[in-house]
């Protein structure tokens, strides 16, 4: 048993990343925020394991993962719901769960939902890139997903955690309510976009990422063509490529795009757009429509 | 100047062209450094927008916006970052083309040309860099690259800017910099940050390659 406790990754499911609170401050040299897509379940995870909050911890996406720790570690599953299994045997989830060294921590499946979230007590100690351990998918920062065999550091545990509320399994939304606040480029759209948004069907698409959640429906006409100058993004961002479809911008989003945002979902309902699976309906609940309804039937200059 | 908000944390400053965003993002920091902006994330210039996320009352900073003295950039303010370029890109004579000019006069208009980095984006230390003037803009390639070399000096509109990693890219080639933009142990990690000043050196081609084994 070597002196440093590291995980070794068994089975790394279709794609699990490190990822703890991101890279935010640095959009000004190109540089995504990154981090936990569902950060509610990021640091629930590390609050049961007593983690700091930016311990990083690992984000599993569908498929679920197994690792083995080279030293007895307490670890916690929360985000998406899923077996947990320590070798072989089912073990909580959304609870600490003591794993011995060599045991096979195992994830299975996302039973509903996207993404669960591993922490580990010490947290995963890779090193960091630009003050964070988070695996960026658009600019490739960070460590890369986690392979078979690849083995992570562990950090040093800290004092044991004071016990947890009891954690509720997340229903994940039959429908995906998202809150949109009109733009920056509302304007951009032909009149009755932001009416089309707001009440047409749109589901999310097999597309979507940790980039974007890409959805499918009726497109957003738009009333300029063109693309604007290139302009700062911010996360929740509706962006809309030339097809109209709306992308919502996740934590690995561009800092700076050229096509228009339409409008931008409210942080907190970022954590349930990340576990909503492809097929899910969405629904863009377009706020301050009797304060801007103007803006949304607002002709747009004629060219 | 109109300021938009975007979402309920960030507000999108809409300014006349890039020069005055580049003085807007110099009047943020210098009000965030002087402890005067309360709270933000992130100043995000851009082409012609100063993006700030993070604020908690993006409205009241919306309303006060219009009463600051912002001082145009003074051309020798800021940082200047020297790249010495082999001006051997595979788009040197499409470039000369658009420019009406032969191919060897493209280096000695690009590196006679001061520049400076008015945003940063696309990928981690990619700065784009004003200065040329309106008439030397370029269209992208029609068909993008799917492998541009790290290093690449390249040209797309009115912008020139240095690849800072292999990548995909649409841009027109002229040259090659062994300057590294970008190493995450550096601060900051950007050679190329907004604001700075750059100017292009051309190396002769063999002496070039001489030193770059």
């Amino acid at each position: 048993m070597s002196a440093r406790p590291t995980l070794t990754v068994v089975a790394p499911g279709p794609l699990t990343t490190v990822q703890d609170l991101g890279r935010p401050g640095l959009a000004h040299l190109g540089v995504p925020r990154s981090g936990a897509l569902d950060r509610p379940a990021h640091l629930l995870a590390n609050r049961l394991v007593g983690n700091d909050p930016s311990a990083a911890t690992l984000e599993t996406t569908l498929g679920g993962c197994a690792v083995r720790p080279s030293h007895p570690v307490t670890a916690a599953v929360t985000g998406a719901f899923c077996a947990v299994t320590v070798d072989g045997t089912p073990a909580p989830w959304g609870a600490p769960v003591r794993v011995p060294a060599g045991a096979v921590l195992a994830l299975g499946p996302a039973g509903s939902g996207v993404r669960c979230h591993v922490a580990f007590a010490g947290g995963v100690a890779v090193a960091p890139v630009l003050g964070s351990r988070a695996t960026d998918l658009l600019s490739g920062l960070g460590p890369p997903p986690l392979a078979e065999g690849a083995e992570l550091p562990l950090g040093a545990p800290g004092p044991p955690p004071a016990p947890a509320d009891a954690i509720p399994h997340p229903a994940p939304p039959a429908t995906l309510v998202l809150r949109v606040r009109p733009g920056p480029r509302d304007d951009w759209f032909a009149p009755g976009a932001l009416a089309t948004l707001a009440s047409a069907r749109y589901v999310v698409s097999p597309a979507a990422n940790r980039i974007g959640l890409r959805t499918e429906g009726p497109p957003l006409a738009r009333a300029r063509d063109g693309e604007l100058p290139s302009e700062g993004t911010v996360l929740g961002a509706v962006q809309v490529p030339p097809d109209g479809l709306p992308v919502v911008f996740l934590a690995d989003h561009p800092p700076t795009g050229g096509y228009p945002v339409i409008g931008v979902v409210a942080e907190p309902d970022l954590a349930a757009a990340a576990q909503a699976r492809p097929g899910t309906p969405v629904r863009f609940l377009v706020r301050g429509g009797a304060m801007r309804g103007g803006a949304i039937h607002r002709a747009a200059p004629g060219r | 100047m109109r300021a938009i908000p975007v979402g309920d944390h960030a507000l999108l400053v809409e300014l006349p062209d890039g020069d005055a965003a580049l003085a807007l993002h110099a009047e943020l920091l210098r009000r965030r450094d002087a402890g005067a902006l309360g709270p933000v994330t992130d100043i995000v210039p851009a082409a012609r927008t100063v993006l700030v996320d993070g604020v908690a009352d993006p409205a009241r900073l919306a309303a006060a916006l219009p009463t600051w003295e912002i001082p145009p950039t003074a051309p020798e303010a800021g940082d200047t970052v020297t790249l010495p370029v082999r001006y051997t890109g595979p788009d040197l004579a499409e470039v000369a083309r658009h420019w009406g000019v032969k191919p060897d006069d493209v280096a000695g208009i690009h590196a006679g040309t001061a520049f400076r980095v008015a945003f940063c984006g696309f990928a981690p230390g990619f700065g784009y860099l004003t200065g040329l003037p309106e008439r030397y803009a370029v269209p992208r390639r029609a068909t993008p690259r799917t492998r541009v070399p790290v290093g690449s000096v390249a040209l797309a509109g009115p912008y020139t800017g240095v690849y800072p990693h292999a990548s995909p890219g649409g841009w027109q080639l002229i040259g090659t910099t062994d300057a590294v933009l970008w190493d995450p142990e550096r601060a900051p990690a950007a050679l190329l940050t907004p604001g700075t000043r750059v100017r292009f050196v051309p190396l002769a081609p063999e002496a070039a390659s001489g030193s770059a084994g």
